[in-house]
């Protein structure tokens, strides 16, 4: 009925005493991309080495490429690659030469290991690199050359723990499109993210929080979630702006942005001029009232404030 | 320091006038201007590499500037470097508390550092501990406190002088979005005290917070303004959403369709930078329909923050950076 790669029920992990994953159900669909996605300490890490097989869960069953992780952690390992947020180059090789060396621990087919690395450098924006030592690249450039590593053989799922975590969003795009092209050819990628707006970009995500599953569903799915609308006013005085609106009826939450007011009501097409009327009224300079696309930060908030709303959805 | 006077006569708290950093033949710096307001929130956005800790460096008076000149609340960054000192605030994500001393003594441990003592002491203390909302925690471990409260009691701990400059570097990277949204409100608050803030960061949910943005690239400023002038601003052509299947062929093919500069995959959608937006939706849909691409859904979208920053330095991204 399903293609699910990966199948989680009922997941839970503690580290002495204190729990980091908590009753986590979710699965992933063969081709698709799963975000992994809260702030720190939500259990985003300790998710993947369960399903990396290099953590055993405390309960729960795990099932990933068809196999028992639980019973049998090494069954699933030929086929999943696990980049870990310390991913381990050697500093004293050349870009170069660490892809050798994981092409060959991969046992990647030695006529395929050229094609294969020009191809993932060059959609990196790394190729001019390649006889570098690895030690001398930037933050951002090990990150990329990390993936280059993982994805030089061909896996079947992807385990990518913050990948882009301190990379700036030129190379973050680069990173996003090479996930895109190995999707297209098949492949399955569970990825983690502290970046709320890089869940814009999965198919399909599991909002954690605390070690316990706040949504999980498409980006359009939560923020459905989100009663109302998100308005944007522009201000060159947004402090002052939010406070005059704050508390009036059918405003749900305020916040202020560097030139503007962010803006929660309940029924925009009755709200937006009583609104104006109101900014008015407070003599506070502002420019227009537009309608935003709710941000998958938005919809985290309000989770995080409505935890059963996201229960329903799922 | 009540007689000195805050800013440089003209209302601008910090003024950089072609600041230039080498390090041997490459430039960090390369002759950068801006000025930022009493009590305003300003960002430098730019790419890992970019120069943006170089530049704050030299207007913490830790680095001398190679060429131009940096005053902060009217003191020159080169020749003033320990009175520029006295008056700044630093606080980054992977700022230093002492997880195993108590909260109190995390904040005593730097009104030492700060110079600030006797009866000063408790009254600042005591300030900080309120506008952290740590009041009560004082005897609480710090490694016990929850990411947004150790982040609210770093800034309290930088804070505790008063300094009439704050420099926030990626202050709430990895920060739930409850605890961040909090963090700004008390930076919002402290601007409107009179603090001046410059923000050094490449998250755009925090550039979002600034009153006003210089993007650096490569050691320059390529653009400037408010959030909302620089997204109006940064991108020559329109941007589309493309709803369309099967999505990667339809990305391949689009890609090389009449008037489109730039396409990419956007979770279940296509972005699409096109020269023109109305000419664009009416002949794009024929065009892939011919190649057999169902086509579900154009509309106009506005480029976000990030769209910006990638459309200003993008070009530059295959010139050699140096190690960090």
């Amino acid at each position: 009925m399903t293609d699910a790669i990966v199948e989680v029920s009922g997941l839970s992990k503690r580290f002495g005493g204190v729990p980091a994953v908590d009753d986590l159900s979710f699965t992933a669909q063969r081709g698709e991309i799963l975000g992994l996605v809260g702030p720190d300490g939500a259990g985003k890490t300790t998710t993947l080495r369960v399903l990396a097989g290099i953590l055993p869960a405390d309960a729960g069953s795990v099932c990933v490429a068809g196999g028992d992780v639980v019973r049998d952690p090494e069954a699933a390992k030929s086929r999943i690659s696990y980049m870990p947020q310390q991913f381990g180059l050697y500093e004293d090789l050349t870009v170069d030469e660490n892809i050798r060396f994981y092409a060959a621990l991969f046992e990647v087919d030695a006529r395929m290991r050229e094609p294969r690395a020009a191809q993932l450098l060059a959609a990196c924006g790394m190729s001019p690199f390649r006889r570098r030592l690895a030690g001398l690249l930037s933050g951002g450039m090990k990150r990329k050359l990390g993936l280059v590593c993982a994805l030089i053989h061909t896996p079947a799922l992807l385990l990518l723990d913050e990948p882009t975590t301190g990379v700036d969003p030129v190379s973050r795009r680069e990173f996003w499109g090479i996930l895109y092209s190995l999707v297209f050819e098949g492949a399955t990628v569970v990825i983690s993210t502290a970046y709320l707006d890089e869940a814009e970009r999965c198919h399909r995500l599991l909002l954690l929080h605390r070690g316990r599953r706040l949504f999980y569903g498409t980006p359009a799915g939560l923020k459905r979630m989100l009663p109302g609308a998100v308005l944007a006013v522009n201000t060159p005085e947004p402090q002052k702006l939010e406070a005059a609106i704050t508390g009036a009826d059918g405003v749900l939450t305020a916040m202020a942005m560097g030139d503007a007011v962010h803006v929660v009501v309940d029924d925009p097409a009755r709200r937006i001029p009583e609104m104006r009327r109101r900014i008015e009224a407070a003599q506070l300079p502002f420019d227009d009232v537009t309608q935003l696309e709710a941000s998958v930060e938005d919809a985290f908030v309000y989770a995080i404030s409505h935890p059963e709303a996201g229960r329903e959805a799922a | 320091m009540a007689t000195e006077p805050a800013t440089s006569g003209n209302g601008a708290s910090i003024v950089v006038e072609e600041l230039v950093k080498r390090f041997g033949d490459f430039i960090a710096v390369n002759a950068v201007s801006f000025q930022i307001r009493r009590g305003e929130i300003f960002g430098l956005l730019g790419p890992n590499g970019s120069g943006k800790s170089t530049t704050i460096r030299m207007l913490c008076g830790l680095l001398t500037p190679t060429a131009g000149r940096a005053r902060v609340v009217g003191l020159d960054v080169a020749t003033q470097a320990e009175a520029v000192r006295q008056r700044i605030g630093y606080m980054s994500q992977k700022f230093s508390l002492y997880n195993d001393l108590r909260v109190v003594e995390n904040l005593n441990f730097f009104a030492g550092l700060y110079g600030v003592k006797g009866s000063l002491l408790s009254e600042r203390t005591e300030w900080a501990l309120r506008m952290a909302g740590l009041a009560g925690s004082e005897q609480t471990l710090t490694r016990e406190l929850a990411g947004g409260w150790k982040q609210r009691l770093a800034l309290g701990c930088a804070v505790l002088h008063r300094p009439q400059v704050l420099f926030l570097d990626e202050p709430t990277a990895g920060v739930d979005p409850l605890s961040r949204r909090q963090f700004w409100q008390l930076i919002h608050e402290m601007a409107a005290d009179g603090v001046t803030i410059l923000v050094t960061t490449h998250y755009m949910d925090e550039a979002e917070y600034c009153n006003r943005l210089a993007l650096v690239d490569a050691g320059r400023i390529v653009a400037a303004g408010t959030p909302t002038a620089i997204k109006r601003t940064a991108i020559a052509g329109d941007l589309l959403l493309v709803e369309c299947a099967p999505l990667g062929h339809g990305l391949d093919v689009i890609k090389s369709a009449p008037g489109v500069l730039d396409a990419a995959v956007f979770g279940a959608v296509l972005h699409v930078v096109v020269s023109a937006a109305e000419r664009a939706r009416t002949e794009l849909p024929a065009y892939l329909n011919a190649q057999g691409i169902r086509v579900d859904r154009i509309d106009a979208i506005a480029p976000s923050l990030e769209d910006a920053f990638v459309a200003l330095t993008g070009g530059s991204r295959l010139i050699d950076e140096p190690a960090q």
